[in-house]
């Protein structure tokens, strides 16, 4: 996977000039080779498919409109994601505020970086499921966390974005990310540890 | 001497690779003598590693549709020209 991306990166300067002076079959190149990505993105942050439809067309909307200013010193991948985030955002924001149940409500009683399962998995522990069956135990997963880690997440592990795209992206500091990004982490090790953990070893194994 | 509270707040950076090597020396041997704290160390690794793995899923056919012909209809009334 990551070699096409490194392929695709490479090759896309010539895509994205062609787009930017007004070739529209460069520019729908661009949206077929994203969609799938940005649709994600919106779903994770939005949970919610109407909105995450709304952000992808917003997405590429804004990207068309405003192709002029994206100046190539990032990727264009970079550039949309965080066009998607902002508009993701505003749309979580926006349930937020016509729910009585805040988003921000943790629905886990803290202990963000607490360890308590220590069992070790299998060697491949993707492979004892279907990838329907892990795509949904994974979704599962991401979707139990809080929002504000749960968005860090997605960018950084996810989508892959750099530390410093994604604070950029969420207006929050570098440290910030760094400390989600490793809540977000132990708890998904935590909650992944049930479905992954190697049949036969307990709890107490190593102590 | 690292201590297991010390590891795991350098977790992220030694699972990003970015701690320097002074750093990562006492990592890597906090790992090989701490059982808990290599078990955590491998599964948030393998954790990361399944989630970068997976494909997005192709996008439900009429929401790509409807996406393009959004496009469309955009492209067709030129950008700022109309």
């Amino acid at each position: 996977m990551s070699e096409t991306t490194v392929a695709e990166v490479f090759d896309e300067a010539p895509l994205v000039e062609r787009a930017r002076s007004g070739d529209t079959a460069a520019f729908s190149e661009l949206v077929n080779r994203y969609e799938r990505k940005i649709f994600r993105l919106a779903k994770h942050i939005t949970q919610n498919d109407e909105d995450a439809e709304d952000v992808l067309q917003e997405t590429f909307l804004k990207a068309y409109s405003h192709l002029e200013s994206f100046q190539g010193h990032s990727k264009f991948y970079t550039w949309i994601v965080r066009i998607a985030v902002n508009e993701a955002l505003m749309k979580l924001r926006k349930r937020k505020s016509s729910r009585t149940v805040s988003l921000d409500e943790p629905t886990d009683t803290g202990e963000d970086t607490m360890v308590r399962e220590i069992a070790v998995w299998e060697e491949n522990p993707e492979q004892k499921y279907s990838r329907d069956e892990l795509r949904e135990i994974l979704d599962k997963a991401v979707e139990s966390l809080k929002p504000a880690f749960r968005t860090v997440f997605v960018l950084r592990d996810i989508e892959e974005l750099s530390t410093e795209e994604t604070a950029t992206a969420l207006d929050i500091s570098i440290p910030a990310v760094k400390s989600r990004l490793l809540r977000a982490r132990l708890q998904l090790r935590e909650k992944l540890t049930k479905f992954f953990r190697r049949k036969g070893d307990d709890v107490f194994a190593y102590l | 001497m690292l201590t297991c509270k010390d590891f795991l707040t350098e977790l992220n950076d030694y699972l990003d690779e970015s701690v320097d090597r002074e750093l990562k020396v006492k990592l890597e041997q906090h790992v090989t003598e701490c059982p808990n704290c290599f078990v955590v160390f491998d599964t948030t690794k393998k954790t990361i590693k399944i989630y970068k793995g997976i494909e997005p899923q192709v996008i439900p056919e009429d929401i790509h549709s409807r996406l393009m012909a959004a496009l469309h209809k955009k492209m067709a009334a030129g950008k700022g020209y109309s």
